[in-house]
């Protein structure tokens, strides 16, 4: 089975200034030979600290700005040839949600608008039929349908990222990318729209990139991750496999920053000195080399290409010329136990009586719900 | 053999009125104490008053819209009573404060170097070549490379790291026992929060400083704090021992909080939620907060206000139906 979005060797370079003619004179490389595919029903998430091409990638995958060089196929067919019709077809296969969702919805139109109008651009549902749609996508992403009267104003952030998902639903698509989807969120809001997130890909089989700096809701959300560092790819595996054996050096930096909710946590900590480096002017050879704690003088000369591994590892690419010699990753992330099983039962309870999954416990003292 | 905390706050309450004659109870009845050099967590999500609460205590709130009562000690003096001029005295000198935006907080037309001999001048005195040397020894404590050159740069040359480095190194110019950090790692990148984190951890273990860490991340608090209190509309709902409030959370809103972060030991099909929403603070319910939201609530939740009363030593929850272990079979 083909996958459904293949991306080769994209590029995309920005103009950083211009001479006299309009001509570039320098050129931030923002993504520089990105390779990777998406399944069906599948989540891959790039992660990588500000400035690394993520959301660069994210936007080439949508042709929401077009890449300097290389291809892009979306369920066998050529993204890049798509003239103008075609593309405004394509829209209806892919979306995209974005990290604020207060400057994602426009403040003049009211939710069944903002709901209506895919609707009505791509002819899916005739006018008659269109409020009962807007009722149902409200309901889908757990909002009541008389909310749809209402203005953006008058959401909560979290209730805001419901409607622009709901947007995203209206045209049934195959592929979402989630931009930093729950970044502006409050703890408690956030796992609602995982959860939420979650269950719609089940339920409607979704494909999404999940575009994060967050590793722990990578780590929660994704099947496989893409590491991006200053516009490449440096390694990409299966999520488990990534947390529980980083080969790059940089996957490890970004694991071992994580901060765990667990005092006292045992772990080998490799906290990264120095700057990012800036995508105007990349170092030379391995894009990392300047952070990197393992470097040696073939890394400053040559960049290293992302390469699968053997064995176990062939599924388990790294962009490293020494990832074969690097000590194993050791207790980056302590996997001891998570929460106390005093907590653990409390958690579960606590979501139980919430109408969770984890249900199972009963909280004495409680008259039963009805 | 105690000796007195190094600051005490009973009672805070922050008020805001608001043009259309409506009162907003941002903070109510906070009790806090920190310990010399000791590291209090201030945890919440938006809007719960933990940012009112350093603001109160820094004398920062506008005496026009906020009305604060209670009081506040800090090292001999009565904060809420002092004048203007005590309190600009104090601050940036044994008070100090850094905040989530290093930009907004640092002055695009001076340079790094005036902004930090500004504050010695003001607090210390002594010979501008003498704070200069000194502000360079502060960028090198707080790891900013080559601090003899890079005293002389604008702070839009350069990254949200270093400003928050520049910032922390403002703060520490004239050695405070007090440091207020409001979400110092919000706006960085997960391996520059680390570098903060690990300066954080640094300055701790020199000893000095105590520090009062406001953030909305339980992790954050793992990896720096010894004492966590945890707020939710305004009021302290839980103060522990951070190793106890991980272990054995004693108020439900922890426990959803908790259980609402994704978990990195085994992977979850859902996360909790902590459904419904914060109340209404120009009305706060009569009873507990939370009870609205609370699975564990029952009808006397919802009459009185529960007190902030231990459930063990050093161990308080605002909960009627604590200890919580008793409520699972």
């Amino acid at each position: 089975m083909t996958a459904l979005l293949e991306a080769e060797n994209l590029v995309k370079h920005f103009p950083a200034s211009r001479n006299l003619f309009g001509r570039p004179t320098s050129l931030v490389r923002a993504v520089d030979g990105v390779s990777f595919h998406v399944d069906r029903g599948e989540t891959l998430a790039l992660v990588g600290e500000s400035g690394c091409g993520k959301s660069t990638v994210s936007r080439l995958a949508l042709r929401l700005i077009e890449p300097d060089a290389g291809s892009l196929r979306f369920d066998g067919r050529d993204l890049l040839a798509l003239d103008a019709d075609e593309l405004r077809g394509f829209r209806r296969q892919a979306q995209i949600i974005f990290q604020d969702p207060y400057a994602a919805l426009n403040p003049r139109m009211s939710v069944s608008q903002i709901l209506g109008e895919p609707l009505a651009l791509h002819e899916l549902v005739p006018p008659s039929r269109r409020r009962a749609r807007i009722e149902e996508l409200l309901r889908l992403v757990g909002l009541e349908p008389r909310l749809a009267r209402r203005y953006p104003h008058e959401f909560s952030g979290g209730q805001r990222q419901r409607i622009a998902i709901a947007r995203a639903l209206a045209v049934e698509p195959k592929l979402i990318i989630c931009d930093e989807p729950v970044s502006a969120l409050d703890v408690s809001i956030r796992s609602q729209i995982l959860n939420l997130l979650r269950d719609l890909q089940d339920r409607l089989g979704l494909s999404y990139i999940f575009v994060s700096h967050d590793l722990a809701v990578v780590k929660h959300i994704a099947d496989r991750v893409a590491v991006m560092n200053l516009g490449g790819i440096v390694e990409t595996a299966a999520t488990e496999a990534l947390f529980a054996s980083p080969h790059h050096p940089y996957s490890r930096a970004l694991l071992s920053a994580i901060p765990l909710p667990k005092p006292q946590a045992k772990r080998t900590r490799m906290v990264l000195q120095g700057e990012l480096p800036s995508a105007l002017d990349p170092p030379s050879g391995c894009r990392f080399h300047t952070r990197c704690p393992f470097v040696i003088e073939h890394c400053r000369a040559e960049a290293p290409d992302l390469r699968a591994g053997t064995g176990d590892a062939i599924n388990h690419p790294v962009a490293c010329h020494r990832a074969a010699e690097l000590p194993p990753a050791g207790a980056i992330l302590p996997f001891d136990g998570g929460f106390s099983p005093a907590l653990e039962k409390l958690v579960a309870a606590f979501s139980s009586e919430q109408g969770g999954a984890a249900g199972g416990v009963d909280i004495i003292g409680r008259p039963a719900a009805e | 053999m105690n000796a007195p905390p190094l600051i005490e706050i009973q009672r805070l309450r922050v008020l805001f009125r608001g043009d259309d004659g409506r009162t907003t109870h941002a903070v109510d009845s906070v009790d806090l104490a920190v310990d010399h050099g000791a590291t209090l967590g201030l945890v919440g999500e938006s809007g719960c008053g933990k940012s009112v609460t350093s603001l109160a205590i820094m004398g920062l709130l506008s005496k026009r819209s906020a009305e604060v009562s209670g009081s506040i000690r800090f090292d001999g003096f009565d904060l809420l009573q002092a004048g203007d001029q005590t309190l600009r005295d104090l601050r940036g000198n044994r008070l100090a404060m850094i905040f989530q935006e290093p930009m907004s907080s640092l002055n695009p037309s001076f340079t790094i170097g005036d902004q930090i001999v500004e504050t010695i001048l003001r607090h210390r005195g002594g010979s501008a070549r003498a704070a200069r040397q000194r502000a360079i020894q502060l960028l090198g404590r707080v790891h900013i490379p080559s601090p003899e050159k890079r005293i002389d740069e604008f702070p839009h040359r350069l990254s949200g790291g270093m400003r928050q480095r520049v910032m922390i190194a403002i703060a520490l110019a004239c050695d405070p026992r007090l440091l207020i950090a409001d979400e110092p790692t919000t706006a960085l990148d997960v391996t520059l929060q680390a570098q903060i984190l690990e300066l954080m951890r640094e300055l701790k273990s020199e000893g000095g400083a105590a520090i009062i860490l406001i953030t909305h991340d339980l992790g954050v608090v793992a990896e720096v704090c010894d004492e966590v209190a945890v707020m939710y509309a305004g009021e302290i709902v839980e103060r522990a021992a951070v190793d106890e409030l991980f272990s054995s959370p004693q108020h439900p809103y922890t426990v959803g909080l908790l259980g609402s972060m994704p978990r990195l030991d085994r992977r979850a099909q859902q996360l909790a939620t902590i459904d419904g929403m914060v109340p209404n603070m120009a009305r706060p319910p009569i009873g507990c907060r939370f009870a609205a939201r609370c699975p564990f609530a029952v009808d006397a939740c919802t009459k009185a206000p529960p007190p902030l009363a231990e459930v063990s030593p050093r161990h308080a929850s605002r909960c009627i139906r604590a200890p919580l272990e008793r409520l699972v079979s």
